[in-house]
Parts: structure tokens; C-alpha cells; sequence
């Protein structure tokens, strides 16, 4: 500690600069850069499945288009829903902050109920749309709405697994810097979930209604 | 976003002065920052794991980057609230009488939802990790951008000629 600072007065001072610290400084800041870069590499999956959508999305072979298959009263109960289970998550943070335990968990578990009403009205959707005849192998339309919206489902589905497994180990541990860290990187998840799902309600759904 | 900075405070007055300092020694400190927390971890994991720590957190000073604050959340979600349901409202209620107008407004709303996420719930900015965290993001947009358009402007073309007609039309050429 006291050679970091001694590093670091030499820094300002301009004297003897040095080029390396003798202690490790990866840890603590590393994993939250890697974690932004794990999201943007996640963000090109995503472009790839938006592209697929955006040439496929108009190939009904024959079958029913966007606009008469998609429900958007649904769609719209379902993105408020992600959006607030992104504020809900906000406030787990601040709990977080706080070092307030208990509000982070009760935070948490609003923001998993609020994923888990998601996914519960997407899976809903997805029953009814197969059972209507329209599943994935109807229609290229159809091969590239299930692909994109259904790995966005599943990254929720991961997200839900993943903030219940730190729900379990802040409670064990406390709020440690370990289990900070552990919140900050689903944090960054979990909002990046629903930047991905605006693409989605407003180029899927929305403009699927439109065309 | 800055973890290291951020855990600092419980170490009195290195984060602030590590966040003080304009320029190329920010990072620098930054990261003496991280080894200063990363020592100071245990002792500051005490206090709190006790129980309420008597108004603590939010004297942070300075480390913009780092603290979260539930005005910016308040803002963010009451901002990204207006930016959803305007669009839906467009569509579900058919505002306008050409989809094509729709579609270009709509698009624009969810551009700007996309940087009110960034901004309010990501925390993202240009300082945060000395910068590469908005680096890698716009390098990332750049390839997304590349990706989209690119796969459309082809796929419109190879439709465009292996259209029958245009097929028809290659016989009757010289």
C-alpha cells in the first residue's frame, strides 16, 4: 500500500519516473473492463441475429406475417416489465451502495420476479404462437424471430439463474468486495438485456406491425 | 464504474485525490487506487456487513464515474418510460398515415432510448475505466453498423438480381 502511494508521489512529482508497480494491480479493475468487453462481444452476437431478422423478416413463405401474429398490448406489458425490473436492479445498487443488505436483496428478488413475469409472458407467447401453426419451421420470418428473440429469453433465463446464485451468496457472505464486484458485473448484464430487447420491441414487433 | 476508485473512499482521501487529477496520471492513480481497496477490502467489509453504517455512502466526492445516485436512475427511467411508450403509441395508435414515416420516427426513438440506457443504468461515460470502456463501444457500434447495413445492401442486390423477371430481362439482353 505505502509503495503504491510512494509510486504514484512519483508520478506527480516528476522525479525517478517507474514503469512498473511492484504490486499487482489487475485484480480489482480488471474485471469489470473484461466484463464490458465479454457485453460488446455478446452485442455482436446480437447484430448478427438482427441482420439475419432484418433480410429474413419479410419471407412469410406463404404463411402469417408479423403483423397479423404479434400482439402488442403483450409486448408492451412485457417491455415495462424489463424496464422496470432495470430500475428495481438501480435500487438494489443503491442499496448495494449503502451497504444496506437487506434492501439490496429485497431489491434483487423484485428485479428476479420482475425477469421471471418476462420470461413467464414470452414463453406464453412462443406456446401460442407453435400451437397457432406458426412455429420457427413455418417461414424464414418465423426461423429468424425465434432465433432472436428466444436467445434474448435465454440470456434473461441466465441473468435470473445468475442474480438468484449472488442472492444466495450476499446473503452467506455479506456485501464483501468479492460479492460487490460479483452485483456491478450482473448489473451491467441485466441492463444491457434490456438496451438489447428496445432493438428488439421496436425493429421486431413494432415495425413488424407497421410493415 | 470505476471499482477500484469507488471502494477507495473506505480508505479516507486516495479516491478523491486519485479522481482530482486531470490527465495522463488518472489512470495511473486509478489503478493504485484498486491495490489501495484491494488491502482495504477486509476492514471495510466490517462496518457494513454490521449493520447500517451511519450515512457513509454518500460523501464520495468528486468520483462521478463511480457513484450511483437515484436521481440518475429516477431521470434514466422516467426518460426511457417516455421514449417506450411514445413509439407504441405511434403504432398502436397509428399516428401517422405512412408506415415508412412510423418506422424512420420510431427508429429514432429507440436510438435515443438506447443512449439514455447507457447513459443512466450502464453508467457510461468517457471516463470510466479511463476511457476504453467508450472505446470498445464505439468500436463495437462501428462493427454492428458495418454488420447491419452491409448484410442488407448485399441481400438486396442478390434479390434485386436473381429477381425472375430481372432473369427474364438478361435474356432479351445483346
Amino acid at each position: 500500500m505505502s509503495e503504491v502511494m510512494l509510486a504514484e508521489a512519483e508520478v506527480v512529482t516528476g522525479t525517478a519516473p517507474r514503469f512498473h508497480l511492484a504490486t499487482e494491480h489487475h485484480p480489482e479493475n480488471g474485471t469489470l473492463f473484461g466484463f464490458w468487453l465479454y457485453l460488446m462481444s455478446d452485442c455482436l452476437v446480437f447484430a448478427c441475429l438482427f441482420a439475419a431478422y432484418a433480410v429474413l423478416g419479410r419471407n412469410y413463405a406463404g404463411g402469417p406475417t408479423g403483423a397479423e401474429l404479434f400482439d402488442l398490448p403483450l409486448v408492451a406489458v412485457n417491455t415495462s416489465l424489463l424496464l422496470l425490473s432495470s430500475i428495481t436492479y438501480g435500487f438494489a445498487m443503491l442499496g448495494m451502495q449503502r451497504g444496506a443488505l437487506r434492501v439490496t436483496l429485497f431489491w434483487l428478488a423484485v428485479t428476479g420476479l420482475l425477469g421471471a413475469g418476462f420470461i413467464g409472458i414470452e414463453l406464453h407467447e412462443f406456446a401460442h404462437l407453435i400451437a397457432e401453426g406458426a412455429g420457427p419451421q413455418r417461414s424464414a420470418f418465423l426461423s429468424s424471430f425465434f432465433t432472436l428473440v428466444g436467445t434474448h429469453g435465454l440470456h434473461v433465463t441466465f441473468g435470473i439463474v445468475w442474480l438468484v446464485v449472488l442472492m444466495v451468496q450476499a446473503a452467506r457472505h455479506g456485501l464483501i468486495p468479492e460479492n460487490r464486484r460479483r452485483l456491478m458485473c450482473l448489473s451491467l448484464f441485466w441492463h444491457f438485456l434490456d438496451v438489447v430487447w428496445i432493438g428488439v420491441f421496436t425493429f421486431v414487433y413494432l415495425m413488424g406491425v407497421l410493415a | 464504474m470505476d471499482w477500484g476508485v469507488y471502494v477507495c473512499v473506505f480508505d479516507g482521501g486516495a479516491g478523491v485525490s486519485a479522481d482530482g487529477r486531470p490527465g495522463g496520471p488518472v489512470g495511473y492513480a486509478g489503478f493504485g487506487g484498486g491495490a489501495i481497496a484491494h488491502g482495504g477490502g477486509a476492514h471495510a467489509g466490517g462496518p457494513h456487513a454490521g449493520g447500517p453504517h451511519a450515512g457513509d455512502g454518500d460523501h464520495h466526492g468528486g468520483d462521478g464515474a463511480a457513484h450511483f445516485t437515484l436521481r440518475g436512475y429516477v431521470t434514466g427511467f422516467i426518460a426511457a418510460v417516455v421514449l417506450t411508450a411514445i413509439p407504441f403509441w405511434l403504432v398502436m395508435g397509428k399516428a401517422f398515415g405512412s408506415a415508412n414515416i412510423t418506422a424512420a420516427v420510431i427508429l429514432a426513438f429507440a436510438a435515443v432510448q438506447i443512449v439514455v440506457h447507457m447513459v443512466y443504468f450502464l453508467h457510461m461515460n468517457a471516463k470510466s475505466e479511463g476511457g476504453w470502456n467508450l472505446l470498445a463501444l464505439l468500436f463495437t457500434v462501428m462493427l454492428v453498423v458495418i454488420a447491419l447495413s452491409g448484410s442488407l445492401w448485399v441481400m438486396y442486390h442478390l434479390n434485386h438480381n436473381m429477381m425472375p423477371d430481372s432473369m427474364m430481362n438478361m435474356h432479351n439482353m445483346p
